[in-house]
């Protein structure tokens, strides 16, 4: 416990330490209007509001990343007249939500390499596959993924808008669906002048879900037998009330 | 009204659901069928993940199941001696069908084996009970009130072990129903539905039950089986969604209801002939789903949220 401690603390004075001459050269604030989504009974999707200042000039660039997820993915094939999953390939670290805003178009702010270095945009992202097919194309399946995702709405589809106000005051929106997974966000922006980044900062906030749709969660997976008997009972009461209720009429 | 579902992770119209549970839960009182094979892939389509609908919906079956068998029993249309023996059998097809369900899951073949068996299973037994039930109705029209034999004998009314299901006024071997009972429970646990929809028309064919008691027993029967898989699912894949469920059970009960009173009213071969017409519809819809060429070839599972 002490000794995690003391490593921290080491941690923070070589950050700060390295942080010195950005934080010199350039001030970026950054702040949410929510720390945590909750995800009640009612939810159909939320949007968290990103703010921030810096110095005139340069551009704002925005990244949002949800937790990373184990996904599979099936390609279907013609088989016998028939359309049947074939070819698999799994990927082990894909982000579940993956948007990106920005203050001018990408390609206005800095090049592709500028972008790949801090790992922005859909095409950068770091997820290689951890296991497939034979001969599966990995390039293929990534693409397919990536597709899918910004079907559902969980990627954007393009950067998004990040307006200056006055010159020094930015913000923009962050919208999330219903089917948003839950876990931590990791929330980065980007100060870049003259195609190079000034100035980084991070900030996460937790999707959770909260009252009863948590306590559902909680108890089909810490104690599923009792769920399941729960669920038995309900359908069986729910059965006989209905029943004997509309007998009656 | 929008209601978020904790388990399938989405949000959807309360309505829209208990108009499925209303649908599902007339069928099922009407048939017989659990209605899985109608609900599941409809579950589907509004976007809940496959394997939280098929979980989910055979602990809706328990509810329309209960709720029809009251509504039978009330009738006499229950078998019990029947729905015993059918049972035995059916726990042991399950057994045996989750093994081989495991098996071409390593094998990687599962879903080809799981279509082809709707595709034969529905196709077969739809065509021959709209042919059948036609018939049947032709016959009548031509001869009103012509008495005919209760059923056709034919060489398995020679196999041993007699039995007397003095309700369904059968004499026939005890390895009928057991049989019968296994080759549900296979069904259940390979295609992931209350089996009913097999069960129903075997009884009135090979069996020889009336249409009636087919159907009263075949509820009185899926109401232990939907809920020994419930309690299975829970356990094993966690994909239950309780909140789902009870929105499907609400609309049920509603159309169990409507459901037990029309079906009196509609002869054994009018009964026939719709659920016949309703399974070819679903094999049509299942044939056309493997053969025409998707929108998008790729499909997406999450394996676990880490």
């Amino acid at each position: 416990m002490r000794r995690s401690w003391l490593n921290w603390l080491c941690a923070v004075a070589v950050a700060g330490i390295l942080a010195v001459p950005l934080a010199g050269a350039d001030d970026l604030v950054v702040d949410l209007s929510k720390r945590r989504i909750d995800i009640t009974l009612g939810f159909s999707g939320a949007e968290v509001l990103l703010f921030g200042a810096t110095d005139t000039g340069g551009d704002v660039v925005v990244a949002v990343r949800g937790p990373e997820q184990r996904v599979t993915v099936r390609r279907k094939e013609h088989i016998a007249g028939l359309w049947v999953n074939r070819e698999w390939m799994q990927f082990d670290r894909a982000p579940s939500f993956y948007y990106i805003a920005s203050s001018r178009p990408l390609e206005a702010i800095a090049s592709d390499a500028t972008f790949a270095g801090i790992e922005v945009g859909v095409a950068h992202l770091r997820f290689a596959p951890s296991g497939s097919s034979r001969g599966a194309d990995a390039d293929a399946f990534r693409a397919a993924l990536i597709h899918t995702k910004e079907r559902e709405g969980l990627y954007g589809t393009g950067p998004g808008q990040v307006t200056f106000v006055g010159g020094r005051l930015f913000r923009t929106t962050v919208s999330f669906p219903a089917t948003v997974a839950t876990g931590p966000y990791a929330v980065e922006v980007y100060h870049l002048r003259d195609g190079q980044v000034e100035n980084a900062e991070q900030r996460t906030f937790f999707v959770t879900k909260v009252g009863l749709s948590a306590a559902v969660v909680v108890q089909a997976h810490n104690n599923p037998a009792v769920y399941g008997l729960i669920a038995v009972t309900i359908a069986v009461m729910a059965g006989w009330l209905g029943a004997a209720g509309l007998r009656k009429i | 009204m929008q209601v978020y579902l904790p388990i399938a992770q989405i949000s959807v119209d309360v309505f829209v659901l208990l108009a499925m549970g209303a649908a599902v839960g007339f069928i099922s009182s009407l048939f017989g069928v659990g209605g899985g094979f109608l609900i599941t892939p409809l579950l589907i389509f509004i976007g809940i993940p496959p394997p939280v609908a098929v979980a989910t919906q055979i602990n809706q079956v328990v509810g329309a199941a209960v709720s029809g068998t009251v509504a039978h029993w009330r009738r006499g249309n229950i078998d019990f001696t029947m729905g015993w023996v059918l049972m035995v059998g059916t726990i042991l097809g399950s057994t045996v069908g989750v093994t081989l369900f495991a098996m071409l899951q390593r094998a990687g073949q599962i879903d080809l084996v799981i279509v082809l068996m709707y595709i034969v299973f529905l196709g077969g037994i739809g065509s021959l009970m709209l042919v059948e039930s036609l018939r049947a109705l032709l016959r009548q029209r031509r001869a009103p009130g012509a008495r005919f034999k209760l059923h056709q004998h034919n060489w398995l009314h020679g196999l041993p072990f007699k039995m007397r299901f003095r309700k369904s006024r059968l004499y026939i071997s005890a390895l009928l129903p057991l049989v019968l009972g296994f080759v549900t429970g296979v069904l259940i646990a390979m295609m992931g539905v209350g089996g009913g929809f097999f069960l129903v028309p075997s009884k009135i064919y090979l069996l020889g039950m009336p249409t009636t008691l087919a159907v009263g027993t075949s509820l009185f029967q899926t109401i232990f089986v939907a809920a020994y898989s419930t309690l299975l699912q829970a356990v094993q894949t966690q994909t239950v969604d309780i909140l789902l469920a009870i929105v499907l059970l609400v609309g049920g009960l509603l159309g169990t209801q409507i459901g037990a009173r029309i079906g009196p009213r509609l002869h054994g071969d009018q009964l026939r002939i719709l659920l016949a017409l309703l399974i070819v519809g679903v094999w049509l819809k299942l044939v056309i789903g493997a053969t025409v060429t998707p929108d998008d070839l790729y499909s997406l599972q999450v394996v676990v949220p880490s």
